[in-house]
């Protein structure tokens, strides 16, 4: 089946001083942008950047102020997703973007189903797409119901059904961001052989090493207008990260000066865990002890389970089971509110879901945890409130009009450091940060790298998750590896290095660096 | 070719993943045992109530084509995510157009057809254009709506209005009888099945329905925007559109609706329609529908329209007079149903109690045999 | 010429951000609303702001709208935190102030369908009713916290089973409570020249309000509208929140119910409150309040409330019968919905913003 029609004359589109503005920010000015056929050019910017306005404005989902479009030298008009694909254009958003109670099949071919006689050819339908899917490599059932696949599947379909299209170009806008190491290599060879297809892809990531990987040109955004487009090669990594975030960044190499965990003999550890578990489809019961000021990094690919042991810890899903002992004190929780009693804070994986609350203001997103710990009888005064709410806002650096702004007005990175300043409020002994990086801009990352740094070197305990390794070697003083839901191995400061980590996690089987 | 496709089949990537009953087939399963099941009880429960005769199941058709057209609107646009409850005032509001235009102006009967489905279609495409384009909320859209028919019932005429034309009547006395369907009574002669008009037309749209909803472009998107506004729209669909057309669609059953309604009762009655609204939501939910979106087929409403109808007929045999039981037995199966909607939603959600593929299989080879 | 121009430069930027802020404000709109209607009767009934005192009460055009939106009020001040903390209506308020009055009207009166006579101490049959709201809404606060089932949907079986529940508690007939006393709650205790209904229902927005601002359950209540999940994890609970929305709902039901009652002088199952779920939801959308649940406010509904008890009077003293005040009211209802909307306020900015930019044009 000839899904991919490979068109050799280099026809490419040209994007020329697009605008775009929404109440009170200007998100794109003056933004040039080409993109050749049979390349893959990564798009790469800050929170905030434009990246994503820009996307939309490509595919329809905004209209843009000024500008226009150009395919084969062709002006084009772009005013809905129908548009967009019309032109060949298609997108695979960063979340799945398919409807959860339709099969695989439905999902891969809405709008465009085989047809006899006007009616819909089921038949022919789950035919066509049990052989996309086997050509792509994807393992999944036409004919079952999407929500019944894990995320990624769902992902590699919304893929299948983006290069479907007879697309001349495909936008791949974070589709990596819930990938594990694996489905990341089989997307790559899917992008490699569009692109020897002739399809121009943009792809957007916030994971360097991937552009570097698999891009052959990079265009950086920053503030809403282009900084400039650059041939890979000619594009050191650290070059590029400086056009992203407009300053030198600091050599981090350096920061984590308190690694030495002899000390820690003969201290009563802060958190005990003995045989704790949250059932066994989620997490294999397992053994832990942390203490004080240390920063312990759990590791593992996506849905090893390391999400879902420090969340069985802090009884996110249910009551803990096993033994658990605090300060040497066995103690038992059965939902968030006694973690938190007992001094644990918890910043979880999905902000958008499980962090902000969109509508209320940045004092309340503050505030709210404090409150919910003394309870709905003991209010805090405004007074109190908003002296906490500025206090954190300038502790932390929080970028937002004022204390009453809606958090959903805020970037995602100053999003994240309204939830991080919930939770120091409450004043935890045991932190558990759910990747707190993920998403947001290099120079905030920085900063929290930082402030965990401090945070142990107050004394506090941080359970520390992020799917950038590099970022993990550098904070942590241990790191727990997770394997298919066990808890495998503990590494120690000596053996933290990038191999042995992936050694680990690949379960001894060598030879993939 | 044929090789070719059986071993794709049964290629290993696509056997880790094996077919399993879905939640919507799980739910119509019960809500269809269910009225079985009732079914069988009452024939026992009340032998001389001739539970087991042709002509009493197909009655529950006759008796309730107008709530099957109603339940069908509703299952539309609770598949799309909305609601409608304004169709039992449409309804009312249509009987009492038809019974005063018969009465005073003498028109031709056959104005009154196209005039009704008018109405639904007015009330449809207001509230739809409401909804879909200034995206207000559908429940205070379609409140409005209710509150508007219902004025304007007591704008037209505040008592009852009968219907005395003969050529109406003689549509709603008229009975098709089924041939070979009939029992026979102790003397001697024949009790034949029969259906009346309404029943037949409602019988129709059913099918059409269940066609359009599975097979057409149109009744996929249904689902998809249902399913997931945000991703339909970015897979091409134009979501106002199509929620546009849902409710010009729930406009036009409840004209039909209406209709089928006097056709069943013939007379205008500022009474007529109350409440049922709720009847066609809690039908339309009791077979299987999810007021969150993306769930619901016609079959399982006509089971739930049948549910209703048995309950309508059974609560009076029980000895109970009052005429408020049936409505709380009814209130009783859709508390029922809710709960047993809210466990699967909750176990599907981690994963668990999905019947296996080889009953599914079974059923469809069963189908295929039939169809030969 | 200069010294103009340049005295429009300043007024605009002052203006602007006024415009935003009046266009942006929750209460703006209900109370744009209000005024509207007030003005309106103001022109069409000169009488309006007259007030006298007959019988000893403060009788005239307002205090006959305080009066007659009492118990709207009331139901409206639970509708609102069932709103906020689920998204979701509470459509069985009506049928649950039924039920109240027929347990209150069942103790008091015995099995006497007609007596001045209590069969029980009045504080008992009152205490009844309001648990009886409250068993109602905890029933469906079971329903939608402990089931997940959506609300409208779970209060639908209360909304379709309750006035049958509540006729079978009054033995399927129509109750009349001919005490005096009883009368007080409903109407006017002696020497007190405010009619009761007036009293009760500042009373219970005064204490809605002083259990919203002085305990979290205000900030609670958005949290769990807003994001169940992120509330479950900083430590809130989801569910007994939402209980106890529901609960509140009930228990503010039956208190209407009782006033109702009390009002009327009896209690009939099938009449008592009916169709005052629509007019509650109604009120909490007038009120700027967003039906999809999360931040909302007390003043909003209550003002909502009172422009439909307003809108109603409006039309009676039109002559307009009572069964034919839908198609208005509709009419009314579509207006005020498609002005508030979303859609309407942006098309409405964008023509402002075109007239701003042109006078700028002018001016220049």
């Amino acid at each position: 089946m000839d899904v991919m029609k490979h068109e050799q004359n280099s026809s490419a589109l040209i994007m020329t001083g697009i605008g775009k503005s929404f109440p009170g920010v200007r998100a794109l000015y003056n933004v040039d942008f080409k993109l050749r056929q049979g390349e893959i050019h990564a798009l790469m910017g800050e929170n905030g950047a434009g990246k994503s306005t820009l996307v939309k404005v490509l595919t329809g989902v905004y209209l843009m102020d000024e500008g226009s479009v150009r395919i084969d030298e062709n002006p084009v008009i772009i005013r809905s997703p129908q548009d967009a694909q019309k032109h060949g254009i298609s997108t695979v958003y960063q979340e799945v973007n398919l409807c959860w109670n339709l099969t695989v099949a439905e999902n891969l071919f809405l709008g465009r189903e085989p047809r006899k006689m006007g009616l819909i050819d089921w038949g022919q339908m789950n035919r066509k797409a049990g052989e996309l899917l086997q050509e792509l490599n994807i393992s999944a059932d036409p004919t079952a119901q999407l929500d019944s696949y894990s995320i990624a599947i769902q992902q590699m379909i919304a893929i299948a059904r983006a290069i479907y299209t007879e697309c001349k170009f495909l936008i791949l806008d974070e589709p990596t961001s819930s990938l594990d190491a694996d489905e990341v290599k089989k997307l790559f060879t899917l992008m490699r052989k569009l692109k020897d297809k002739g399809v121009g892809i943009i792809f957007i990531t916030h994971f360097l090493e991937q552009v570097y990987e698999v891009c052959d040109r990079i265009t950086v955004l920053r503030n809403g207008e282009l900084v400039g487009e650059y041939e890979l090669e000619k594009l050191p990594r650290l070059e590029l990260v400086t056009k992203m975030i407009g300053k030198e960044i600091e050599n981090l190499s350096n920061l984590n000066t308190n690694k030495d965990e002899s000390r820690f003999e003969g201290e009563v550890p802060i958190i005990e865990a003995r045989e704790v578990s949250s059932g066994p489809s989620r997490v294999a019961p397992f053994d832990l002890k942390m203490y004080e000021g240390e920063v312990v990094g759990f590791s593992g690919l996506l849905g090893s389970g390391r999400s879902e042991l420090v969340r069985s810890i802090y009884g996110a899903d249910k009551a803990v089971q096993g033994q658990l002992f605090i300060k040497g004190k066995k103690v038992r929780i059965k939902k968030p509110l006694d973690a938190m009693r007992k001094g644990m804070a918890y910043l979880p994986e999905d902000r958008k879901v499980d962090g902000i609350f969109a509508d209320l203001s940045v004092r309340e997103n503050i505030i709210i945890a404090l409150q919910a710990k003394k309870g709905i009888l003991k209010r805090l005064t405004r007074k109190e409130m908003e002296t906490y709410a500025d206090e954190y806002i300038k502790l932390l650096n929080i970028k937002t009009a004022n204390r009453e702004t809606p958090i959903k007005s805020l970037s995602g990175g100053n999003q994240q450091k309204v939830i991080l300043a919930r939770w120091l409020l409450t004043n935890p002994q045991f932190m558990i940060l759910d990747e707190p990086t993920r998403g947001i801009d290099v120079g905030t990352k920085t900063e929290i790298q930082k402030l965990i740094l401090k945070l142990a070197g107050e004394g506090k305990s941080v359970a520390f998750i992020s799917s950038e390794m590099d970022e993990m070697i550098r904070t942590c003083s241990r790191m727990v590896v997770m394997r298919d839901r066990y808890k495998i191995k503990e590494l120690t400061q000596a053996e933290l290095n990038q191999s042995a980590i992936m050694k680990t996690i690949a379960g001894g089987e060598v030879g993939n660096e | 070719m044929k090789d070719n496709k059986k071993s794709n089949i049964l290629s290993p990537g696509l056997l880790a993943k094996r077919k399993s009953l879905s939640n919507t087939g799980v739910l119509l399963l019960i809500t269809v045992s269910l009225f079985v099941l009732l079914y069988i009880i009452s024939s026992f429960l009340f032998a001389d109530s001739n539970f087991t005769k042709f002509t009493v199941f197909f009655n529950l058709f006759n008796n309730k084509a107008y709530l099957l057209m109603l339940a069908l609107g509703l299952t539309v646009v609770i598949i799309t995510g909305s609601i409608d409850i304004s169709v039992g005032a449409v309804t009312g509001l249509i009987s009492m157009v038809i019974a005063s235009t018969l009465l005073a102006h003498g028109v031709s009967v056959i104005w009154t057809i196209p005039v009704s489905l008018g109405i639904g279609l007015a009330f449809g495409a207001v509230q739809g254009f409401l909804i879909a384009y200034m995206e207000i909320q559908p429940f205070i859209v379609t409140l409005a709506g209710m509150f508007f028919a219902r004025g304007m019932i007591s704008v037209i005429n505040s008592n009852s209005v009968p219907i005395t034309n003969k050529t109406f009547l003689s549509w709603s006395s008229a009975k098709i009888y089924i041939p070979f369907l009939y029992n026979v009574r102790n003397n001697g002669t024949h009790d034949v099945a029969y259906l009346t008009p309404a029943a037949i037309i409602a019988i129709t749209v059913l099918i059409v329905l269940i066609i359009v909803l599975k097979k057409t472009k149109f009744g996929r998107s249904l689902y998809a925007i249902g399913g997931n506004g945000q991703s339909a729209l970015l897979m091409g669909i134009n979501v106002k559109k199509v929620k546009f057309q849902a409710h010009m669609l729930c406009g036009l059953l409840a004209g039909i609706g209406g209709i089928l309604y006097t056709l069943f009762a013939p007379s205008g009655n500022p009474g007529n329609g109350y409440g049922y609204e709720i009847d066609a939501i809690s039908s339309s939910v009791i077979g299987g529908a999810m007021l969150i979106g993306g769930v619901g087929l016609p079959i399982g409403t006509l089971f739930g329209v049948l549910i209703n109808a048995l309950i309508e007929r059974v609560v009076p045999l029980l000895g109970i007079v009052e005429a408020s039981w049936p409505r709380i037995i009814t209130s009783a199966f859709l508390f029922a149903f809710i709960v047993i909607q809210s466990v699967f939603v909750s176990t599907s959600r981690k994963g668990g109690l999905r019947l296996q593929p080889l009953k599914l299989m079974k059923f469809k080879r069963y189908r295929r045999d039939l169809k030969l | 010429m200069s010294n103009l121009s340049s005295g429009n430069k300043s007024a605009k930027p002052a203006l602007k951000p006024l415009v935003k802020s009046v266009l942006s404000s929750r209460l703006t709109f209900p109370l744009a609303v209000l005024l509207i209607v007030v003005v309106q009767n103001i022109i069409t009934t000169p009488t309006f702001f007259h007030i006298s005192i007959t019988n000893g009460l403060i009788s005239g055009y307002i205090p006959n709208i305080l009066d007659e939106a009492s118990r709207l009020v009331i139901v409206t001040l639970g509708m609102t935190l069932v709103i906020a903390a689920t998204g979701g209506v509470d459509i069985s308020v009506g049928p649950i102030m039924a039920i109240a009055a027929s347990f209150c009207g069942l103790l008091l009166n015995g099995t006497e369908y007609r007596t001045d006579i209590f069969h029980s101490p009045l504080i008992l049959a009152l205490l009844v009713g309001v648990i009886g709201g409250a068993l109602c809404g905890a029933f469906n606060g079971f329903l939608v916290s402990g089931l997940k089932i959506q609300p409208m949907i779970a209060t639908l079986i209360l909304y379709m089973a309750g006035r049958s529940i509540a006729k079978q508690i009054t033995h399927g007939q129509t109750i009349y409570l001919m005490n005096p006393v009883y009368k007080w709650l409903g109407v006017q205790i002696p020497g007190v020249p405010i009619r009761t209904t007036i009293i009760i229902s500042t009373v219970m927005v005064i204490l809605v309000v002083l259990l919203v601002k002085l305990t979290s359950l205000g900030l609670y209540v958005q949290s769990v509208g807003i994001n169940g999940s992120s509330a479950r994890l900083v430590g809130l609970n989801s569910r007994a929140i939402i209980f106890m929305a529901f609960v509140i709902c009930g228990i503010l039901a039956a208190v209407a119910g009782l006033v109702e009652s009390s009002n009327v002088g009896s209690v009939n199952s099938g009449e008592l409150g009916s169709g005052i779920e629509m007019d509650a939801i109604l009120a909490v959308a007038l009120g700027g309040n967003m039906l999809g649940g999360g931040k909302f406010s007390i003043a909003g509904s209550v003002i909502g409330a009172y422009i439909i008890q307003a809108i109603k009077t409006t039309l009676y003293a039109m002559n307009v019968r009572a069964d034919q005040l839908n198609v208005f009211k509709a009419l009314i209802i579509i207006v005020i919905i498609v002005a508030s909307s979303n859609v309407f306020k942006e098309k409405l900015k964008k023509v402002t913003h075109k007239v701003f930019s042109k006078n700028m044009s002018v001016g220049g």
